[in-house]
């Protein structure tokens, strides 16, 4: 079983967003996306005020084998980018909730975390991708 | 997933899942492309041994009075060379020199050669060869029936040692012995190969007998570390060694000349073989693209496909391999470009999704142990 934290929300793309004061997000990838991703050894994230628009690619994470994108689970602006990943991105496979997050974005449709999944809901989705 | 069942296994499929492995589709085939990490399987490799399972290699046994006369009219190395119990890289080529692939000729007795050759080209590699047949010979893809096993790293040999008489200090690189009992497990081919530029050793053996060997293995070579390793990590091993990998480094339209194996290219042997014209030729007027290492220095990892540019901002060729580099840990990758461009030391751009990022033309092998 992988973790999933329950006062976070996820996105079917797998990455968790967890409410700070305001309107304010942080974003990270989940511990199932992790594994599934194995050994990740580059991340670009985007840059601070840059905009992201929610499901639309606001960046890339690497593995040893493989590239995917970072899909922005809302809209909004970029306010703080996690620095410490570029020299090491294996954070994330270690602590993918917590010293690995990516960025930090001011919302500009709140809404729109309406749309994405708790704990459960995203464990269950989890669970039907591994059939 | 529901398509796994549609894949092609190897007979050490129904072990993976105890060994934590994670399966994936390999060109048709289900294959653990990791068991506990890349990463970790790689360093294993370096610094102690892995066991892979590559048992979805073909093979095709040549027989015949003609046999060796043959097999030299279809490969660019010149198998005349073979001592028996001697294996020999080399490279099957379209008369235009394109690639058919790139493959190991084991001479097994004077009228009976074994060639080993890539998992995705064995029904292209069988067509090509039965197309040829020429002579008193037979041609049989055993490949079913053959399994293989490679156990690799500085400590292999002490681990295989362990479980068998014969002494494998005696076998030579590019050597093998056959019918050898390994852990009672008899008639298996021992040959000191590999494709990770670490010393060790690929084993041949029965299908049926490819799961006991590999327990075996695995049980005498903990104390010594010796890891399950996937085809990820083989693949970050095979490339920091600047090893080809056909459908990257090799193909079609790329010849082994030009993918920096003319060591296995003969131009000079004195019988004919396919794609001997154009080779030479190629040879003669120079060659138009070569394989050079490249260092990407600015933030990126360069991937398959990825355009090289020169410093003028002209489109100068493509990356054919690349990897961030488990040993070196530098973002390292193979490029196919234009043999003028070519100079070790030139500053490059790659490519990388629309960003023009900063490498340089580097030396390859990256590691040699």
């Amino acid at each position: 079983m992988t973790k999933v934290i329950s006062s976070l929300r996820y996105s079917k793309e797998h990455e968790w967003v967890q409410q700070l004061e305001g309107n304010r997000v942080r974003i990270g990838i989940s511990d199932y996306a992790q594994k599934a991703l194995g050994d990740i050894v580059f991340v670009e994230n985007p840059a601070i005020d840059d905009e992201v628009t929610v499901n639309e690619s606001m960046g890339t994470i690497e593995s040893v084998k493989a590239v995917s994108e970072l899909y922005s689970p809302v809209s909004g602006t970029v306010v703080t980018v996690n620095e410490e990943l570029e020299g090491a991105p294996e954070t994330i496979n270690e602590h993918p909730f917590e010293a690995g997050w990516l960025v930090e974005v001011e919302m500009s449709n709140p809404e729109e975390l309406d749309s994405l999944l708790n704990e459960d809901e995203y464990q269950a989705f989890t669970n039907e991708g591994e059939e | 997933m529901g398509t796994e069942t549609a894949l092609k296994q190897t007979p050490l499929f129904e072990v993976y899942k105890k060994y934590g492995a994670k399966v994936i589709d390999f060109g048709g085939w289900a294959l653990p492309v990791q068991f506990t990490s890349i990463l970790e399987e790689h360093e294993a490799v370096r610094t102690e041994a892995g066991l892979f399972d590559v048992s979805h290699m073909g093979e095709v046994l040549v027989e015949g009075k003609d046999a060796e006369s043959y097999i030299n009219y279809l490969v660019t190395n010149d198998v005349t060379k073979l001592s028996i119990n001697q294996a020999q890289y080399t490279a099957m080529c379209y008369p235009d020199g394109g690639t058919v692939d790139d493959l190991l000729v084991y001479k097994l007795g004077n009228e009976k050669y074994l060639l080993v050759i890539n998992a995705a080209n064995i029904e292209k590699d069988y067509e090509w060869m039965k197309q040829h047949v020429k002579g008193e010979m037979a041609l049989q893809n055993i490949s079913e029936d053959i399994a293989q096993l490679a156990i690799q790293g500085p400590k292999a040999e002490s681990i295989l040692q362990k479980l068998t008489e014969i002494d494998l200090s005696e076998i030579g690189s590019f050597k093998f012995a056959q019918h050898v009992s390994i852990s009672g497990i008899t008639d298996i081919l021992v040959s000191r190969t590999g494709y990770t530029g670490e010393n060790g050793y690929e084993l041949y053996l029965a299908a049926d007998k490819a799961v006991v060997l590999w327990e075996k293995l695995l049980e005498a070579g903990t104390t010594n570390g010796l890891q399950p390793c996937g085809l990820g990590a083989r693949d970050t091993l095979r490339l920091e060694a600047r090893l080809a990998l056909y459908g990257q480094e090799l193909s079609n339209n790329i010849s082994p000349l030009e993918a920096g194996i003319g060591f296995v290219v003969k131009t000079n042997k004195e019988s004919d073989f396919i794609g001997k014209s154009a080779l030479t030729a190629q040879k003669k007027a120079g060659l138009k693209r070569k394989l050079v290492g490249i260092e990407v220095t600015g933030r990126g990892i360069p991937r398959h496909g990825y355009k090289v540019i020169s410093k003028g901002g002209e489109e100068i060729g493509i990356v054919t391999s690349g990897t961030q580099s488990p040993s070196l840990k530098k973002s390292l990758g193979l490029a196919l470009i234009s043999a003028d461009q070519a100079e070790v030391g030139a500053p490059i751009k790659v490519e990388i999704r629309n960003k023009m990022i900063e490498a340089v033309i580097v030396n390859a092998p990256f590691y040699k142990r």
